[in-house]
């Protein structure tokens, strides 16, 4: 399973590229969309639920922090949110069954929500002190989870129960989180070519000069923060849905924060694939440690050890350093002349190299006005 | 009620002191190398199991026992910027290092997990359980020795900062990374030196901080770090006078709620506090506004 940019590039160059593209999106979508139906195993199902909420939350986070450069590690706190408030209503209005999907929504405007005073409180200060302020924060929200009355503590909340038949009884949560996942992607997508996409891009790379150029900084980060949020907060909700409780320590979770975040930079921090990759990689490998291993704690180790390696070799990650590296690799094949491949290899070659370079997303620092970023 | 009030408010003094020890050495390591240590909660839970280890199976006093922990984070707050911190470079290095440094904490938290599970441990010591009546309250020794070990080492470490040659090579880094590396300074050396005194301190304050609270647990680390990050946001980013009053300040507020309201309700009053703070001041109390512009 591929992610939906990144098509099968080794087809010959005659076919234009962008009806390959689309071709690659096709097949992806179909693939994603077969997959209950292949497979009907309810753990894996429920593997596919979880992998497709990440990859949406992982995009969405990227949207704010990849786009704008301020790394939020608070965004459980919307996730949480969510998760509570649409629990809390389908407590009061008794709600039952697949009713309560329409609630879903909600779930992204309470996160919305808290994200409006909290930006605006956080985005003030500069990029590290944000990343502490939101650490900070959500220890906040973890510990009002505990203590206020009506989320009932330690207990926290539970659905009611579903009466769907065993052998779908993922499906329904499934197609949900592959509309959040698609439309998330989509919104990504929609935002890094639009204006505001460019003026986040300059905030991340020069934010005194983006000021001095007339983007209107606060409002820019403040918008892609409250989207971003919202989007999480429909994840939260849903995740919800899924697990069927929500206890303080399991929806304001800091170890999400960070998955997140590896998620983004493991596959391109900034990019439009990158966490769609990161998503597709990590969610299933860590339902694999958690249920492979007995101790508890190795996935933690695991996820720290990765990180580390991530950050160290991988700085990039994937879907930039693959570009790079293919861009090197096809001007090395260029200045050894043609003669030296047989034509065939050579137009192939080509194709594959073509592949990521047209495809992939660009790097913050192409699509900028500011030319003047160290690097 | 007011008997209880000043009990609250002497304590809140005693544990800022060691509060205060804890946050120079994260107040320090920023404002060298410009990143924040999220590891440092762990490493001083860390320090703490060390610090049990030591005097439960080698039957070592805890405060002789630092001569061997102090060196012992010294040493491996120099591994973890050797290996983690230093190869770091571009653009993003600020947040990569935080990133890292977090990494390092859920690693070093697993670990912790795997050998010491998620019981609550406690330091044991004579002056742990015994109680010396001062001006008519009844304070565990422990609260006095470790307030008096916490001054020591703070003093020792402004002594270094400000009248040695060391500490002047660490002050300038800390105001101009470049110009430092013009007038002869190995920065790198520097830094990873201060990475290793911010994280050693940790080691008396792990001790310290294990003997007196409600007993800890690898989980405990998370509860620390939020607290440290807010008091040195809260005293200004690289500003060690500044960390110094946040922690007595912050500790001290949170012992006075949790006498007037509630226990559960005094860490909320004491983020509170922060955001309170960064409304109207964004860089801190002591902090410098145009610091380090990137």
């Amino acid at each position: 399973m591929s992610s939906p940019t990144a098509g099968p590039p080794a087809a010959g160059s005659q076919i234009p590229m962008r009806t390959l593209r689309l071709a690659g999106i096709g097949v992806a979508l179909a693939v994603l969309i077969a997959y209950p139906f292949v497979i009907t195993d309810a753990l894996y199902a429920e593997f596919g639920v979880l992998t497709l909420l990440f990859v949406a939350w992982a995009v969405a986070w990227n949207m704010f922090s990849g786009y704008s450069g301020y790394i939020s590690l608070g965004h459980a706190v919307f996730f949480g949110t969510g998760a509570y408030a649409v629990g809390l209503l389908t407590e009061h209005l008794h709600l039952t069954g697949g009713q309560i999907f329409w609630l879903l929504p909600l779930g992204g405007v309470a996160g919305a929500a808290v994200a409006v005073p909290f930006g605006l409180i956080a985005l003030r200060v500069r990029r590290h002190t944000f990343v502490v302020i939101t650490i900070a924060v959500f220890f906040i929200f973890q510990l009002m989870a505990y203590n206020f009355s009506f989320t009932g503590g330690n207990s926290g909340l539970s659905t009611p129960a579903f009466f769907w038949s065993p052998a779908t009884y993922n499906n329904p949560f499934y197609y949900a989180a592959l509309i959040l996942a698609v439309g998330t992607v989509v919104l990504s997508w929609l935002v890094r070519g639009s204006r505001f996409g460019l003026q986040l891009l300059a905030i991340r790379d020069d934010e005194d000069r983006a000021r001095g150029l007339g983007v209107r900084a606060m409002r820019v980060k403040l918008s892609a923060f409250v989207i971003s949020a919202a989007i999480t907060g429909v994840v939260g909700a849903l995740w919800w849905f899924l697990i069927g409780q929500a206890l303080p320590n399991t929806v304001f979770n800091p170890a999400f924060d960070l998955s997140i975040a590896l998620m983004a930079f493991l596959g391109g921090f900034g990019t439009l694939a990158g966490p769609i990759l990161g998503g597709l990689i990590l969610e299933p490998l860590q339902q694999y440690v958690t249920i492979t291993f007995t101790n508890g704690y190795l996935g933690e180790i695991l996820l720290g050890v990765l990180f580390l390696l991530v950050i160290l070799f991988l700085p990039r990650g994937i879907i930039p350093t693959a570009r790079e590296r293919l861009t090197a690799w096809r001007a090395w094949r260029e200045r050894r002349g043609p003669q030296a491949a047989p034509i065939g290899a050579a137009g192939a070659d080509r194709g594959a190299a073509a592949g990521p370079v047209v495809t992939g997303p660009e790097t913050g620092t192409r699509s900028t006005p500011s030319a003047g970023s160290p690097r | 009620m007011g008997r209880q009030l000043s009990e609250a408010i002497i304590d809140g003094i005693l544990a800022g002191g060691v509060y205060a020890l804890m946050a120079v050495g994260l107040t320090l390591i920023f404002g060298v190398l410009d990143i924040i240590n999220i590891a440092q909660g762990i490493l001083v839970v860390l320090a703490a199991y060390l610090s049990y280890v030591l005097s439960v199976h080698l039957h070592i006093d805890l405060f002789l026992g630092l001569f061997i922990t102090v060196p012992a984070m010294f040493v491996i707050g120099v591994a973890i910027h050797w290996a983690f911190i230093r190869p770091l470079r571009g653009r993003e290095r600020t947040s990569m290092s935080l990133l890292a440094s977090y990494a390092v904490a859920l690693i070093i938290e697993g670990v912790l997990y795997t050998i010491f599970g998620s019981t609550y441990t406690n330091l044991r010591a004579w002056y742990v359980t015994g109680a010396v009546k001062v001006f008519g309250f009844y304070l565990s020794y422990i609260y006095l020795l470790g307030f008096a070990l916490a001054v020591v080492l703070v003093l020792a470490l402004y002594f270094t900062l400000y009248r040695t040659q060391f500490g002047r090579s660490i002050r300038a880094t800390m105001q101009d990374r470049t110009a430092a590396r013009l007038i002869g300074i190995d920065v790198n050396r520097v830094a990873g030196l201060t990475f290793g005194i911010g994280v050693a301190v940790t080691a008396a304050g792990g001790m310290v901080f294990g003997a007196t609270g409600g007993g800890f647990n690898p989980n405990t680390g998370y509860d620390l770090i939020s607290r440290l990050l807010a008091i040195i946001i809260l005293g200004g980013l690289g500003s060690i006078a500044g960390a110094l009053v946040a922690a007595v300040f912050m500790i001290t507020l949170e012992g006075v709620v949790d006498v007037l309201w509630s226990p559960s309700w005094s860490v909320v009053v004491f983020y509170g506090a922060l955001v309170l703070v960064l409304v109207v001041r964004p860089q801190g109390l002591f902090g410098r506004t145009a610091a380090r512009a990137q």
